[in-house]
Order: structure tokens, then sequence, then C-alpha cells
């Protein structure tokens, strides 16, 4: 029998990172910066925290398991934070290319992943590098969850940050739709002459929704990390490869954090769909293909439609400089 | 508002604009922007410098030496490096018609990896069946038509419904990267994870009919080849005009008469074309076999090095050469302290931030109104 419960609680695990890496680079999109960065800020999100955890443990202090993820929560905000200035800086201050920053922000990010990942015992000296034990502090879930059944485990089975990760969406959609910050950071995405001449500061804009949607993207990459690899690092390429697939639901959602949350469960289904199908091992990679051919299917349906409310806003990849005319 | 034609009454207005103020460059000069470029090189290589010393405490006179070493210590390293450039050349060549009408495309991952793939598939097949001259033009048709066609599956949605290309062409490549793996899944029935050089032989007695010598010269010529025709191509004939008329604006190209959604598929194909070769001369010249990763990100390294040439086909030898070296001499680096051969990822992001952010103070003008500082100390 086809194993329901397990297959969505899985779903909703990859999903969870998906919906992370799209909230952010939708936060990022709204304020015209289209960050390509995201997939290396995942994984430079995923790495410092690996870093910081790995640190905590080595520490020699008494492990405790709020404090290691108080750490490495902190360590990968600030690993995003830091690289997602570089881009910042780049595009905003100084109004290069966001497309090219972006991909050279993939190439850095994922190369520091994978090499802070892979040498990480050579130049600590360390065994190992495993961080299982925090793994666990991430996975602790609600105490009668397990009492309950399959509706215990598709709905309450879950570490903290994916029930976040769903207080993430709701707060970054409510900011976009009903308060005046978000009403200002659509229009410095729409048109940025325009809010600039209303008194909106659109670099501050710019910084804090690339910013802040880079610390949610990296999240998500932690995630992946802590949870759905169990805290043992194998490589970035995973982790890059959901970044490519947040940006594509970006379009996918037509810039909504709520149709972007149901998106990624559907693609964490289709992510892990080969586990749970009784086909032979020659068809893992034609099933493994299903998110990026739906991807490619969604992109086409929805330059098909072309509704007003479904485009991207106005100045995306554009860079705002105010003597333009 | 500009702030190029101060003059002395004006300081004191000057007190009211912001301490530094930015103006558009509307000319510079081919002298000023080697200045600035060069600049900025040297500063990302001396924090590359500094990075490398702090993660291997080796002197970096030392670590500079075992880069350029791993490059040209021998003819040996010198062919493979100088093999590396071609490629990465070639691929930068395929995707600059694309991004001079700002179509982004990021599939020259996958165009070059299906031509590879259908290299593979008909040597598979005819291998040591027919003539070998007949196999390889074979393989290299089938290559190109292969790239081609992946190639023009995007832009014709781009030209006709604007679909979004960059990720358009990027989940293009994770498809064919796939349908790679299903190929090798059928194809090596002991479950090995490459088609190894066995299974894609020629007809002679080792399978192979090319000396490592004569496989350089081959890629190399390709390289040389296609730089020509590129340069002709772009800037002296009407395709390369029409081509750059699309790229400036598009209403304009209307305008004109130019059928835009012609142009669009047109230059995919010759995009699509020579990734196709690129893995032809991967797959069936360089290393007869096939895997998922035999592209190595190239597609991706292939966009800086063609917009940090500003899409001129000369000057990408220069830039790619500076990221091939970078590459081989970094993963040499990395290799002699043991560390991850990602180092030279890291590296090669840190000189792509400082060209790509030099760029600024080619297209701006930067000046600090030290007025103000002193108007404001007087109050």
């Amino acid at each position: 029998m086809f194993p329901v419960a397990e297959f969505i609680n899985r779903a909703v695990m990859v999903g969870t990172s998906l919906v992370l890496g799209s909230t952010g680079e939708i936060l990022t999109e709204k304020s015209g910066n289209l960050n390509l960065g995201i997939p290396g800020i995942m994984c430079s999100g995923a790495v410092s925290g690996l870093i910081g955890g790995f640190l905590y443990i080595n520490s020699g202090a008494k492990f405790s398991a709020a404090a290691a993820v108080a750490i490495t929560l902190a360590a990968c905000c600030l690993g995003s934070l830091i690289v997602t200035l570089i881009y910042s800086f780049l595009t905003i201050t100084l109004r290069v290319n966001q497309n090219v920053t972006g991909l050279a922000l993939t190439t850095f990010g994922v190369g520091l992943a994978n090499f802070f990942g892979g040498s990480l015992k050579q130049l600590s000296g360390a065994d190992s590098i495993s961080i299982v034990k925090i793994a666990k502090a991430y996975k602790a879930s609600l105490p009668f969850a397990s009492k309950l059944g399959d509706i215990g485990k598709i709905l309450f089975s879950y570490g903290f940050i994916v029930y976040l990760a769903i207080i993430i969406v709701l707060v970054v959609s409510f900011v976009l739709k009903k308060t005046r910050v978000g009403l200002h950071l659509c229009a410095v995405g729409e048109n940025p002459a325009t809010a600039d001449a209303a008194g909106i500061n659109v670099t501050r804009y710019k910084y804090f929704a690339t910013c802040i949607g880079g610390m949610i993207s990296g999240l998500g990459g932690f995630y992946y990390f802590i949870d759905y690899m169990n805290g043992s690092w194998e490589d970035a390429s995973k982790i890059s490869q959901c970044g490519w697939l947040s940006i594509a639901l970006v379009i996918f959602a037509i810039w909504r954090p709520v149709i972007a949350l149901f998106g990624s469960y559907v693609f964490g289904g289709l992510w892990i769909l080969y586990n749970y199908t009784g086909f032979s091992v020659q068809m893992e990679p034609i099933i493994n293909m299903l998110p990026y051919v739906v991807t490619i299917i969604v992109l086409i349906t929805v330059s098909l439609r072309r509704k007003r409310e479904t485009q991207p806003p106005a100045s995306l990849g554009l860079n705002y400089f105010r003597e333009d005319r | 508002m500009t702030a190029t034609s101060k003059t002395a009454e004006s300081r004191v207005e000057n007190a009211h604009e912001p301490f530094i103020s930015i103006t558009r460059r509307t000319s510079s000069t081919i002298g000023r922007s080697l200045v600035v470029r060069t600049v900025a090189v040297v500063i990302a290589l001396i924090i590359c410098a500094i990075i490398t010393v702090v993660l291997t405490g080796e002197n970096p006179i030392n670590v500079f030496v075992s880069m350029f070493e791993a490059n040209f210590g021998n003819l040996n390293l010198m062919m493979v490096s100088m093999q590396e450039l071609a490629i990465l050349l070639l691929v930068s060549l395929a995707v600059t018609p694309a991004f001079r009408m700002k179509f982004w495309n990021c599939g020259a991952e996958g165009q070059a990896l299906f031509g590879g793939l259908a290299a593979a598939l008909v040597m598979l097949l005819w291998g040591g069946k027919i003539n070998d001259i007949l196999l390889l033009a074979a393989t290299l048709i089938s290559s190109i038509l292969a790239g081609v066609i992946w190639g023009v599956i995007p832009s014709v949605f781009k030209a006709h419904w604007n679909t979004n290309e960059t990720l358009f062409t990027l989940m293009m490549n994770y498809v064919a990267m796939q349908l790679v793996k299903f190929f090798i899944k059928i194809a090596a029935k002991d479950g090995s994870s490459v088609v190894d050089p066995d299974m894609l032989r020629f007809s002679t007695e080792s399978g192979e009919i090319f000396t490592s010598a004569q496989k350089f010269l081959i890629i190399a010529g390709f390289a040389v080849i296609v730089t020509i025709f590129s340069f002709i191509y772009l800037n002296y004939s009407k395709h390369g005009y029409e081509i750059s008329v699309v790229g400036e604006s598009e209403n304009t190209a209307k305008y004109i008469g130019i059928n835009v959604r012609k142009v669009i598929v047109r230059t995919m194909a010759i995009s699509g074309g020579i990734c196709g070769i690129v893995g032809f001369l991967l797959v069936t010249v360089s290393s007869r076999s096939i895997n998922p990763d035999i592209v190595a990100g190239r597609g991706f390294t292939a966009i800086m090095v063609s917009w940090l040439a500003k899409f001129n086909p000369l000057i990408m030898i220069l830039t790619s050469f500076l990221l091939v070296f970078l590459k081989i001499g970094a993963g040499n680096v990395a290799m002699n302290f043991r560390l991850s051969l990602s180092f030279s990822d890291i590296l090669t992001g840190i000189i792509l931030f400082f060209i790509i952010g030099c760029e600024f103070f080619l297209n701006y003008k930067v000046r600090f109104n030290f007025c103000r500082l002193g108007s404001q100390k007087k109050r």
C-alpha cells in the first residue's frame, strides 16, 4: 500500500525548504531586484549553520539543545546575510547587472558551501563534522504527535521550522498586502522613480528587502541540510537545485507567498516521488525529471495567460538611478 | 542636476548637496576602462592571496608559483590547460550571440550535455560498425542538431509568448542531466554511473583514433575557427547587426522591419549549435565517455566570461584564460593542502565580484562634496 502519511510527511519537509527559498525571493523581487544568487545564498546559509553547530559542539561547552538551535540559527542567518550583502551592495549601491551578479553569487556560494563542507574536517583537525546531535534538536516535535497516528504524522510531527516557515509566509503575505511598508515596497518594485518622488527611500527598501529575503532563503537551505539530510553534509548540489526550483516557484506562485507555500509542498512531493513508486531503477531519472518538466510547463502556462495580475513587478531586474530619465 | 560644471561661486550651494554625489558618465575611454579593470583584478588577487594564506599558511609567492606550475609546469599540463581554455572559450562564444540580444541563455550546460548525449548515442549504436570518418561526421552532426533542438525550444516560447528564458533554459539543464542519467542506466548494464570508453569506441583495436596531441589540436582548432566566425558574424554581418538592434530595443527592431521572433530563434539555434559542438568535443574527441557532470558548470562560467569581455569574442580569450588559470591553479593549491577543490570557485567568485563591481566606476562618476563637511562643522 502507498504510505500516504509518510509521503506527505517527507514532501512537506522538502517543501519547507522550497517555500523558505521562494518566499525570500518573492520579497526580494517585490523590491525590483531579481536575485539569481538564491542557490548560492541557500548553500551558504546551510554551511554557516553547519560551521556554527560544529564550533559549538567542539567548544567543549555542556550540550544544550536550546543553545545549539539558537547558535546554528544565528550562524545561518549571519552567513546568508553577509553573502546577500555582497549582492545588495553590488546591485543597489553600485548598480551593476543583477543577472550576472546573481550568477556570480551562486558560483561563490555553492563553492563556499562545498569548500567548508568538504574541508572543515581538514581545517580543524576534528574526527568528524557531523552535527547529528543538533539535528535531533531541530527534529523535536510535539509530544502528542506520535499518538495521533497518520493525522499526527501529517500535521504535527515536524520540527519547529516547518511551522516557522508557515508563519513567515503568512507574515510576509500580510506585510505585502495589508501594511504601508508593503505598499511602499511594491511601489519601489513597480516604479522606483515614482516611489522616490513620493518620498520613499528606495535604497533602504531595496536593501532591507534583499537582505531579509536572503536570510529567509538561507534558512531554507539550512533546513534542507539539518532536517531532511539529518545534519550530515554530503555536497551542495541538492541545495542549489532547491534554490533554482525556489526561483522558478516564484513565477509559479505569481509573486504570492501563500500560493508558493502550496506549490512548494507539491514540488516537494515531486522531488521525492521516485522513492515511493514501484518503478525499476532505470526509471529513476525519468521520475526525478518531473519537478523540472512541471516547472517548464508552469512557466509556459503563466506566460500564455498573461493577465495583468500575474505580471512580475514592472521594474524587476532594472537598477534605479535617480538622475536617469 | 549635474555636478560636472561647478564654479567657485556655487560653492555655497554645494553645502545642500549630499556628501557623495554620483553622476552618470556619458563616455568612457579605453585607457580608463583598462586601468579600472586592472586595479579591480589586482585588488581581487590580493584578497584571494590573503584568504589562501590564511587557510593554508603558505607564503603567497609559493602559492602563486604552484598555481603557475599547475597550468604551465610542463608540456602536458600546458596542453591540458589550453584545452580547458578552448572548451570554456567555445561555451562562452556559444552564449554570446544570445546575450547580445539580451536573451539570458543559462542553458549552455544542458545544450552541450544534450549534444554530448547525441554523440554518445551515435557512437554506442554505430561505433566500430561504420567507417571512422563517417562516424565522426555523424556524431558531429547529431551533436550540433541536438544542441540546436535544446536551444531552440526555449527560444520559440520566448519569441512567441515571452516565456521567462532564464528559468526555462535552467530547467532544461536539469532535464538534460536526467536524460543522460537515464541513458547511462540503460547503456551501462552493470549499474555504474558513467558510460566508459570501452563502450564508445572507434573501429581500431584500442577503440581510439586520436593521440592526445591530436585531440588537443582538434579542440583548439574548433575554438579558433568558432572565435573567428563569431567575431565576423557578430560585428560584420547583417545577422550580427540584427542581433544588436534586438538587444538594444525590440521596438526599434520591429520598426525598421526586423522579424524579431525569427532573430531570437535563429540566434538561439546558433547558440545551441555551438554548444552541441562542445558536447561532441567532450564526448567523442576528448573522453569517449559521458556522465551527467561532463560539462562541469562551464555553462555558468561562460556567462561570466562573455559578460566580462563585453561580449567581444577576442577579449573572451583573455577572460576565459583568467578563469581557467584560476580554476586549475587554485584546484592544485587546494589539492596540495588536501582542501576541497571548490576552493577555486570561491576565488573565482571573489574575482568576479570585483570585476563586476568595477563596472560602476566606468559608468558613474563619484564626487565627494567636502564643502558639506566644512559647512556642517561651522554650524
